[in-house]
């Protein structure tokens, strides 16, 4: 597993395009601190799940130039761990083999199977699917399934973190569970968070960033309590500013 | 839900029985209204007297059809899962493959019967050939169109935790079309007695298609009666004996 230090990730001079004719980053720059939830909002088309794409090597853009530096100087290829908007839970595995799924992958020694399977288990017991563990996906709500995938995510144990907008599809009460639990487990790691909900970002990021049609970054003011911050009248007044911005930016 | 699970296979069956008496009840009608004579359309009862007294003798050509049959679909689905995964695996041999895989089923099986009756003898080989040949298309298009739709973010996942290819084709691609590779099996299993029964009518010396020919020759219709009885039951039961063990086996297959 890939242990190592929690690196920083700083994408400078970026370009990309699909096709000849229209750029989706054209001199993007982003700096994503280690250790540290950084959070992208943004609306629907503006380019931020191709960034994740791009990050954890999923797409192949038919061009692309610019630099994706680790603080470290390793490569980031097989030290991300990569949390979508669908749960992506296999339905013919049950909650436990999901959660464990990168053990069919790898090459894990039978005492790091036994670790992390017992790993899974307590992570699942603590996100409070103790009587689950053996059910299949089809049982279980939305709210249930995204917190196996977040388990699923933590046993990697890579010391870097994508989600594009994973909570988005569950209800509010889920979503606020999942995000209390994604910022207690994921503390510590290189995180980056898509969104497009000012007030899930506003709960959670350590740096937040709107990120507009032109690819241009900007960074928005946060409150300076702890993470994950309680919905009050001055988390309320930040989101409040955040939807002007999105209002106003070129979109 | 206990209750709802407990009654539909009863639901089903009486179904199916009342479906069944429907059925004789018209046909029954239909012989006495019209005055058919037996040498044309025997009536249900007529036939149900030809099942019970040659009851040895259809059970000695149902059970080579029906071995027939159940040769010709393992060999059919076997074929038709390789030919689906080196399609998927190699895009060349897609090019080259695609167009013998339609030709296989532009030609009708009949026109190849002979060829094969030539090739194979009159012994079950040809049969079980010409089965597989039927149901090969259908379980190669189902499984191909599996394997080819695994959702995208499946396979994301995987690549992500560091999948080699042929560890997602085993962990991904080949479980998410298992499904579609059921709905082909399906398929395979009700048109199987097409192939077996009509390499029988080209040549053989035995076998339902035998017994029918044999049946019509001398024009007893109502053992032809009997014996397609047979081949519909085996159908049917093959039918539902197969989808109880997809149900069994793809439990996953009602929610993809």
């Amino acid at each position: 597993m890939s242990q190592s230090v929690v690196p920083a990730i700083n994408i400078a001079q970026l370009r990309l395009a699909f096709n000849d004719d229209e750029l989706i980053f054209d001199n993007f720059n982003c700096m994503l601190e280690a250790g540290q939830f950084t959070c992208l909002l943004g609306r629907s088309g503006c380019g931020k799940s191709t960034l994740v794409k791009l990050l954890a090597d999923l797409i192949e853009p038919q061009f692309w130039q610019g630099q994706v530096a680790t603080s470290d100087g390793l490569p980031l290829q097989g030290r991300v761990a990569y949390m979508a908007q669908q749960d992506l839970l296999l339905p013919w595995l049950n909650v436990l083999d999901n959660a464990c799924l990168m053990l069919r992958f790898g090459q894990f020694s039978a005492k790091q199977r036994q670790r992390l399977i017992t790993q899974a288990k307590q992570l699942l017991i603590e996100v409070g699917l103790a009587d689950n563990l053996m059910s299949m996906p089809s049982t279980l709500s939305g709210g249930m399934r995204q917190r196996v995938a977040l388990v699923r995510t933590l046993l990697q144990e890579h010391p870097v973190v994508l989600m594009d907008e994973p909570f988005s599809a569950l209800d509010a009460v889920s979503r606020h569970q999942l995000q209390t639990l994604a910022a207690r487990l994921l503390r510590g790691k290189t995180v980056l968070f898509i969104s497009h909900d000012p007030q899930e970002v506003l709960r959670l990021a350590d740096k937040l960033y709107l990120l507009n049609n032109a690819s241009q970054l900007q960074a928005l003011p946060i409150p300076h309590s702890q993470v994950p911050r309680i919905i009050d009248a001055e988390l309320a007044r930040y989101q409040q500013q955040i939807l002007d911005s999105m209002e106003n930016c070129h979109v | 839900m206990f209750k709802r699970f407990a009654t539909q296979p009863i639901a089903n069956l009486v179904r199916g029985f009342i479906s069944l008496l429907v059925i004789i009840g018209l046909w029954q009608l239909l012989v006495i209204l019209l005055k058919v004579p037996a040498f044309i359309l025997p009536s249900p009862f007529a036939v149900w007297q030809q099942i019970i007294s040659s009851s040895g003798l259809l059970w000695h050509h149902g059970q080579v059809t029906l071995l027939e049959m159940v040769l010709g679909l393992v060999l059919g689905l076997l074929l038709g899962l390789m030919f689906a995964l080196q399609m998927l695996l190699f895009a060349p041999v897609r090019r080259w493959l695609l167009p013998l895989l339609l030709a296989s089923q532009a030609i009708p099986v009949f026109a190849i019967a002979p060829l094969l009756m030539l090739w194979l003898g009159y012994g079950m080989a040809s049969k079980v050939v010409m089965t597989a040949i039927i149901i090969f298309f259908p379980v190669t298009t189902c499984c191909f169109d599996g394997l080819r739709q695994t959702p995208q973010g499946y396979l994301a996942l995987a690549h992500t935790m560091g999948a080699s290819r042929w560890q997602q084709l085993w962990h991904i691609r080949l479980p998410a079309a298992l499904p579609a590779l059921a709905s082909g099996i399906r398929i395979a299993v009700v048109i199987a007695p097409i192939g077996a029964v009509s390499g029988e009518w080209v040549g053989s010396s035995q076998g339902l298609g035998y017994l029918m020919l044999q049946a019509n020759a001398r024009m007893q219709v109502d053992q032809m009666f009997a014996a397609l009885f047979l081949l519909a039951l085996f159908s049917v039961l093959l039918y539902f004996i197969t989808d109880k063990l997809l149900n069994h086996f793809i439990p996953w297959a009602k929610s993809v």
